[in-house]
């Protein structure tokens, strides 16, 4: 789908740079491929890569990579409403493609044509999904096989915060979303110390409460003003 | 780390992540979430993004987590943009410029 297309910038050079990282770090093209197909989860994936090559225990491994995940829980939790009624089949492969991106695409479209029905709504979720995954698998085997020309000047690493910065800042439509996004970044960098991905899953319900609590307020003030 | 651990992270990793995304959508699936849930859930975007890309804008790892301009400065021009265009394109683009601009006239 159209919309897609301009994160495939930033999400080819990012999944070119997985390639590029696993091969670094002693992965054969099998894992590396095994990795993006079955994880399809860029953060856990670098975290993985991060902690494997410092010998971390496997079982460590494993909880940080899901504890990355874990906002997917909630992103999950906040599509129930717009795709209740999907078959279980359709669910399973909604889950399998619901990365970052498609999420952000879908639930920002959904908001905007609140009168689309789950047939359109699982159109757009399947084109964006199939847009952004497909090519994600093609560039990290390209990043593992041919990735080790790329100079290390070229920031690749900076490509997700960028991405992840654009599709946020024009959703910041309210004070409500301001103030949701201010203190889930507050608490963010106050708990960055907590390991890989503890602080998140504190400040980012912190800020979803916020979010909540003064839409609530604004409502309550409206309402017997 | 054995090929076999390796193998064993990454078939974990796989399962519990699909079990993640699955989570809500698949059990819960046809019931009502209580109005509260649901007043919380419209802010799951823009709280968890934000809080992910923080720590790696203020710390990132390409620069051994010490605060850096040009990623800093990068970072500003695209929240900017895409405050003032609503566009993702162009927030993209600024934020790609103004951080390959700043790497180059300060490296």
């Amino acid at each position: 789908m159209l919309q897609a297309m301009p994160f495939l910038l930033v999400i080819i050079p990012f999944s070119i740079l997985f390639g590029v990282v696993a091969t670094e770090a002693g992965m054969d093209l099998a894992k590396v491929m095994g990795f993006t197909v079955l994880v399809l989860a860029g953060a856990s994936q670098f975290t993985a890569i991060q902690l494997i090559s410092d010998n971390a225990p496997a079982i460590i491994v494993i909880l940080s990579g899901l504890a990355v995940n874990l906002r997917m829980a909630m992103y999950s939790a906040s599509l129930v409403p717009w795709l209740r009624g999907a078959s279980g089949t359709q669910k399973a492969w909604l889950a399998y493609v619901l990365i970052d991106q498609s999420y952000a695409l879908s639930i920002q479209h959904y908001e905007r044509h609140p009168g689309l029905s789950l047939r359109q709504r699982l159109a757009y979720f399947a084109g964006t999904a199939t847009t952004l995954c497909v090519p994600w698998v093609i560039a990290t085997w390209v990043g593992a096989t041919v990735g080790q020309a790329i100079p290390e000047e070229v920031a690749l690493d900076f490509a997700m915060p960028i991405t992840f910065l654009a599709m946020i800042a024009p959703m910041l439509r309210t004070p409500a979303h301001l103030a949701a996004c201010f203190v889930a970044v507050a608490g963010a960098l106050a708990l960055a110390w907590m390991p890989s991905g503890l602080g998140l899953l504190i400040a980012a319900p912190l800020g979803m409460a916020t979010g909540a609590l003064v839409e609530y307020w604004i409502e309550k003030k409206r309402g017997t003003a | 780390m054995s090929d076999l651990d390796i193998w064993i992270i990454i078939i974990a990793l796989g399962i519990g992540t699909f079990l993640i995304r699955w989570s809500f959508l698949g059990a819960l699936g046809d019931r009502e979430l209580p109005g509260w849930v649901l007043r919380m859930l419209r802010y799951t975007p823009v709280a968890v993004l934000p809080a992910l890309v923080a720590p790696l804008v203020l710390w990132p790892a390409a620069n051994d987590g010490q605060p850096e301009p040009a990623r800093m400065a990068a970072a500003t021009a695209t929240v900017m943009v895409g405050l003032l265009t609503k566009n993702v394109i162009l927030a993209i683009a600024a934020g790609a410029i103004t951080l390959f601009g700043l790497l180059y006239l300060l490296g």
